[in-house]
């Protein structure tokens, strides 16, 4: 306790380039750069897949990848390849940490949808593309949410690692704590992190309410 | 009018569901593609919708042939009800209902006006119009998904196997609000099921299919069950198909009798029961106008004495049936004896029995 006391309790942790206002805003850039790459790549990736059926063992290949790869390790690898200095050694590891979850979760989702529903909706004389925006994306919703959540959350509390390559974020309290044993910070800044997360949970919650509707929400 | 002709649907794994089926679905009419499971109903119907595309053969509609026409166009211009109603689950019913008319670029509000006329068509309190599918019973759903293949007004139904899944009394009502929505509109209407019962009932002509999706025999269900083509038809009916078929025969024929004196009317003459030493015996009643001989027999045998009772609309008595009366009915309608002779000749009588002998 006195160690949270110790760090938000410290005025001068306020302000300034290293102040935790800074500190908060470069984690979210790089996690909201990720995040939006990543669901730019991955939703319509999954929804194609989901609808046609071409494709499939992307997502399996994705899936498995998300579990082999050690986000670090990718880090350290993109950092020899192409060295630091900009923020690409950090968001190429987190796009690639955020795809899985909102890959397979759209394209199970779209799956998913009961047969009779796909097929009441062709024949109702919908077209390929109306069956899968109008139905199907609605219908797939909440688990595509889910992904986009599992996702955010998951860039949020890695978005750390950026401190290792020298850049900013919520990570570098915890780095720069750990080098300088001010362990106050070290905790400090997780605490910061999780509760980002926790933000973004919420986020989702209220998204969840206002876009997903009634009739599929209570269905899950 | 809905054409096959020789139409064969072979799968890709090489099943032949229909083989070089030809028939006719006149229009304004209900017909039933019946047989037991696996025939290859659901191929036949979906090949009509283009839903599955023929492997050979032509399906025409009014003398087109679909495969000429784009099949979302095509679609949209045909009604189409499967078995689980296949409602869109996030959108309120009422916005299920008006699917096809909004795809047609109706303007919102008259779309959703259109809907909340079908939905009173089918029965439907409008209240239902503002919930989601998840909230109405299997039933309502059902009707829902009627009133959605009727939205755009289409001339032709296609209805695959859709009060299957419905508990038989629910079936029952579903079954009757089909033959009076039918009354009035006078759908080309192509019917799946693979319940003979209900294919007798809906069905002014019946297709009986067997395995393969070979026309087993066509004909109106009178027909059907007192000239079954072939054993496979004969046991496809079931048993009783005597007494059923009495059901197509109207008892305006049965000569009525004045009341007798032990049968008890209130002032109204509507009756009461038949008098005997300590009060009143239970009666049947039978509306000669509307109701079938097998009504009326139905009726006799419900009295103790026999004689059945013939009430108008009302319920007013205008008379009774003996059962000589009855009987005299009866013979006239008897199928003939040589019945066994007569099988598989393969003909296929399209007239509507129930309107021909009323
Ligand atoms: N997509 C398919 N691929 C291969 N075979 C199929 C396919 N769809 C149906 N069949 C086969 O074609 C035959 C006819 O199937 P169909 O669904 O038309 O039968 P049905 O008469 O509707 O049966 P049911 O009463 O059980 O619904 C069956 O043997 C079935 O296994
Ligand atoms: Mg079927």
């Amino acid at each position: 306790m006195n160690w949270l006391i110790d760090f938000f309790g410290n005025a001068a942790n306020w302000s300034g380039s290293d102040g935790i206002p800074t500190r908060i805003l470069e984690h979210l850039e790089f996690s909201a750069a990720a995040f939006l790459i990543a669901a730019v790549i991955a939703a319509p990736l999954g929804l194609l897949i989901g609808h046609t059926g071409r494709g499939a063992f992307i997502v399996v290949v994705s899936a498995n990848a998300a579990r082999a790869l050690p986000t670090l390790g990718l880090l350290v690898l993109v950092v020899l390849l192409i060295g630091v200095g900009t923020v690409l050694p950090v968001l190429i590891p987190l796009v690639v940490l955020a795809v899985p979850p909102i890959l397979v979760n759209t394209y199970e989702g779209v799956r998913g949808v009961d047969a009779d529903l796909r097929d009441a909706a062709y024949g109702m004389g919908l077209r390929g593309r109306q069956v899968l925006f109008k139905v199907l994306t609605p219908s797939a919703l909440p688990l595509i949410l889910l992904g986009l959540r599992l996702s955010a959350i998951q860039v949020v509390s890695t978005a750390s690692v950026a401190a290792f390559v020298g850049l900013g974020g919520l990570g570098r309290f915890i780095i720069d704590g750990l080098a300088t044993k001010t362990y106050s910070d070290v905790i400090g800044g997780a605490v910061l992190i999780a509760l980002l997360a926790l933000a973004v949970q919420l986020g989702f919650t209220l998204l969840n309410r206002v876009v997903v509707s009634p009739g599929v929400r209570q269905v899950r | 009018m809905i054409t096959f002709e020789g139409v064969t649907k072979r799968y890709p794994d090489g099943t032949v569901a229909v083989d070089d089926l030809s028939l006719q679905a006149p229009t304004g009419a209900i017909t039933v593609f019946v047989g037991p499971s696996g025939c290859g109903k659901t191929t036949s119907l979906r090949m009509i919708n283009r839903m599955i595309d023929a492997t050979s053969g032509r399906i025409l509609l009014d003398d087109q042939d679909v495969r000429a026409i784009d099949p979302p166009t095509l679609r949209r211009g045909i009604g189409y009800v499967i078995q689980q109603a296949g409602l869109f689950p996030h959108r309120k019913i009422v916005d299920n209902v008006a699917t096809v008319p909004y795809l047609l670029g109706w303007d919102k509000r008259k779309a959703r006006a259109r809907a909340m006329e079908l939905l009173e068509l089918v029965g439907l309190d409008s209240r239902l119009a503002g919930r989601y599918p998840f909230q109405l019973s299997g039933g309502q759903q059902q009707r829902v998904g009627v009133a959605r293949a009727l939205a755009a007004d289409p001339p032709v139904l296609l209805m695959d196997e859709p009060f299957s899944a419905v508990d038989p009394i629910v079936r029952a009502s579903l079954q009757e609000e089909l033959l009076h929505l039918q009354s009035e509109l006078h759908k080309t209407i192509v019917f799946v099921t693979h319940d003979i019962d209900e294919a007798i009932k809906l069905g002014d002509t019946v297709a009986v299919l067997r395995v393969g999706g070979h026309l087993a025999q066509m004909a109106g269900p009178a027909t059907l069950l007192s000239e079954p083509a072939d054993d496979f038809v004969r046991e496809f009916l079931g048993k009783d198909r005597g007494i059923r078929r009495l059901s197509f025969v109207p008892a305006k024929g049965v000569r009525l009798g004045s009341a007798p004196a032990d049968l008890v009317v209130d002032d109204d003459t509507r009756p009461l029961g038949w008098r005997s030493n300590g009060g009143l015996l239970p009666y049947g009643i039978f509306d000669p106008e509307r109701d079938s001989l097998r009504a009326a027999l139905d009726a006799a045998l419900l009295s103790p004495n026999g004689t059945a009772i013939a009430v108008d609309g009302d319920g007013h008595v205008i008379g009774v049936a003996t059962r000589d009366a009855l009987d005299e009915v009866l013979r006239r309608h008897a199928t003939g004896p040589d019945e066994q002779a007569r099988e598989s000749d393969g003909e296929v009588p399209v007239t509507d029995p129930r309107r021909a002998e009323s």
